[in-house]
């Protein structure tokens, strides 16, 4: 078991044919995702130009879910046509959307997180590195050798950082079931709740990493639901982590989701919530595997 | 992307809000050459306001004038007031709740059309993170510090936000109508006025836009007296026209030079120059830095696709201040790709020399190829094998350095 994807999940990439999404197309097919295709309008009929890549370009999502039967789409396409690209895959009822994209406009992903209410799909991003079910799917930008199948659950808003846990969980020998990169924007598919929910609910995920950063008040609503489900009897051993703990307020720190305002969204009130919730909350971004290893061990 | 309060009034009047009458000028003489113009028109009253990418002004003091001299923001009964208190004001630096105490120096002038105030309201809007939406904030409080009601008294603060997909409604200004106690005409006002405010704030893509105060004039008018805009700079691509409104002298200029590599560079006070890939990953360094005891010198994002020519431009960035003691460059590469990062750092090590200790800490794609190339280099960087070594290394050369 694991959460959102594996090894059955059929993916196609929108965005098919450009530079990025040929890369990171080669790192998932030599990772064993089933990559079935992938859209590229005007360009269908063909086969992607990449003899590495070497399978069916269809102008539509529509056509290409119709062929393939794919259950999962991961967008590279750049930020202009982005959010109608997530939308078109949301028409066509894919049931997981993964955008990778930076830079999308906030009022475009209005409309898309709109899109999704009611919708059959969920979506993951944008601007998030992806989704590994650990030796099963890959699915992102995700570098790929520093996975390692095991029992951790690994959920982040920050693209590098969850790298860092997945490195860090991998080097104390305790493996991953998923990692999933939620992305830093301020509108985004899914939160921190859903993504818990699911580590919770999985037989083998055994323990729980969130990294959170400045901005928003999401990690202490994940932190409230925790406290929640463990009151209903339901936990898993978590450790946290929060960036951003030396960030000036007022200042946006790279992403458009970072940046502490209005005297909200700060570290420390992030940091207690979690505490609070019974989340053991690592003060240095290098000791993720070590403070989790040590909460295993009572 | 910030821009000037007469900046935002001008947007704000392309789509029909009410503001004042008002010059812009850069000089005494245009100030006071403004103020005839509105005098001409009518204008018996004038208020020469500065203006900065800051709040507070009317509170504000001016560094160089005696400390009972007038703020930021003056009233002047005529030009010749008007000219006076402008001679007054530009060149001097204004030091305001947010300018921090370095202050910002007065290179702008808005005159405006004096409005006479029965009462005042706060509206503002934003992007609301929760529900995903453009949301309002109004309050009957209007002109105080909104923070400080929110604080002392939330009932005071009514929220709400918009389902993009009906787009703004009558309802919604009847909302804002009743929660600023509005009724009759200026209800049929509020309404006007909040769908005119949604339009602007969506189709230019702001991502703030605060009024404080709105007002209502004696004779029965909603007017913006103040207004503050932002806009969000993942939009701007399609916005040429406020794209032109960026006032470079507002911003750091290794912040712009950052920009222009499409680089995320944020100046700090330490002395721990950083170089990392991703926004979080890059907070992570700087915490990490202060954990051991240093303070970072910046934050610095060479995003996903970096290319060796951006790399070298950031590394060019960081060693251009001279505060930095030392560098730490931390890369966990996904998208990004080790290899190229190292031969940004060697080309720009051998562009621009190294004066303070390096340490480079690589992880992830091309890992191998990266570590590779920074050993083959023959330069002096230290090596360092994960987030935890590199800060520590970093820490000790320039504890050891100093």
């Amino acid at each position: 078991m694991s959460i959102l994807i594996d090894k059955s999940t059929k993916l196609i990439t929108q965005g098919f044919t450009g530079k990025t999404a040929t890369f990171h197309s080669l790192g998932a097919l030599a990772y064993g995702t089933k990559l079935v295709g992938g859209v590229a309008p005007g360009k269908g009929g063909t086969m992607h130009p990449d003899p590495g890549v070497n399978l069916p370009v269809w102008d539509t999502v529509a056509e290409a879910k119709a062929a393939t039967g794919a259950t999962a789409s991961v967008v590279y396409v750049p930020p202009p046509g982005a959010a109608d690209a997530i939308m078109e895959a949301i028409d066509a009822e894919i049931p997981l959307i993964v955008c990778i994209t930076e830079g999308i406009p906030v009022q475009d992903m209005i409309k898309v997180k709109r899109a999704l209410s009611g919708s059959k799909s969920r979506l993951i991003g944008p601007n998030c590195p992806g989704i590994v079910t650990a030796g099963e799917c890959k699915i992102g930008i995700m570098p790929a050798n520093i996975f390692k199948p095991g029992s951790v659950g690994i959920v982040s808003r920050s693209g590098t950082l969850t790298y860092e846990a997945v490195f860090q969980t991998t080097n104390e020998g305790l493996g991953q079931t998923t990692a999933v990169g939620i992305g830093g924007d301020p509108v985004k598919g899914t939160e921190f709740i859903d993504m818990l929910e699911m580590f919770l609910a999985d037989e083998k995920t055994k323990s729980i990493v969130m990294i959170g950063e400045i901005g928003g008040s999401a990690e202490e609503d994940a932190a409230q639901f925790i406290a929640d489900e463990a009151k209903r009897g339901r936990s898993k051993p978590m450790v946290g982590f929060i960036a951003g703990r030396t960030a000036p307020p007022g200042r946006r720190m790279g992403h458009a989701g970072a940046i502490i305002s209005g005297g909200k969204g700060d570290a420390e009130s992030k940091i207690a919530a979690m505490e609070a919730a019974g989340i053991t909350v690592s003060p240095s971004p290098a000791r993720l595997g070590k403070t989790l290893v040590d909460v295993l061990k009572g | 992307m910030n821009i000037h309060e007469y900046q935002a009034k001008e947007v704000l009047k392309g789509f029909g809000v009410p503001v004042s009458r008002g010059v812009a000028a850069m000089t005494a003489e245009e100030a006071r050459a403004g103020a005839e113009k509105l005098a001409a028109e009518g204008a018996r009253l004038f208020v020469v306001k500065a203006q900065i990418h800051a709040g507070g002004r009317g509170k504000g003091k001016f560094k160089e004038l005696v400390a009972d001299a007038k703020g930021g923001v003056r009233l002047a009964k005529t030009p010749d007031e008007v000219y006076a208190n402008a001679k007054e004001m530009l060149g001097n630096t204004l030091v305001t709740i947010q300018t921090g105490p370095a202050g910002k120096v007065v290179n702008r002038l808005y005159v405006e059309d004096g409005s006479d105030i029965e009462k005042e309201f706060y509206l503002s809007m934003l992007v609301d993170r929760e529900t995903g939406r453009t949301a309002f904030v109004v309050s009957t409080e209007g002109g105080m510090d909104i923070e400080k009601v929110a604080h002392d008294t939330p009932e005071k603060i009514v929220t709400f936000s918009v389902d993009p997909a009906t787009g703004i409604q009558p309802h919604h200004g009847r909302a804002i109508a009743k929660a600023l106690g509005l009724k009759g005409d200026l209800a049929k006002q509020a309404e006007s006025l909040s769908a005119k405010l949604y339009k602007a704030f969506v189709e230019t893509d702001m991502s703030l836009l605060e009024i404080n105060p709105l007002i209502l004039t004696p004779d029965g008018r909603l007017h913006v007296l103040d207004a503050k805009v932002g806009f969000d700079s993942n939009a701007l691509y399609r916005h040429p026209e406020i794209v032109a409104l960026r006032d470079l002298t507002e911003e750091d200029e290794k912040e712009i030079e950052a920009s222009k590599y499409d680089l995320s560079y944020i100046t700090l006070d330490g002395d721990i120059g950083c170089m990392v890939n991703g926004a979080g990953l890059a907070m992570a360094t700087m915490d990490i830095i202060k954990l051991y005891g240093r303070e970072p010198a910046n934050f610095l994002d060479v995003g996903g696709g970096a290319s060796e020519e951006k790399v070298t431009a950031a590394f060019k960035i960081i060693t251009a201040d001279p505060n930095v003691k030392g560098i730490l460059i931390n890369i966990f590469g996904g998208i990004m790709k080790c290899d190229i990062i190292a031969n940004g750092v060697v080309a720009a090590v051998k562009a621009v020399g190294l004066k303070v200790p390096l340490v480079v800490r690589l992880e992830g794609t091309n890992v191998e190829q990266g570590k590779k190339i920074i050993a083959e280099s023959g330069l002096d960087v230290v090596p360092a094998d994960d987030l935890d070594d590199a800060a520590q290394k970093i820490v000790a050369a320039v504890k050891k350095a100093a």
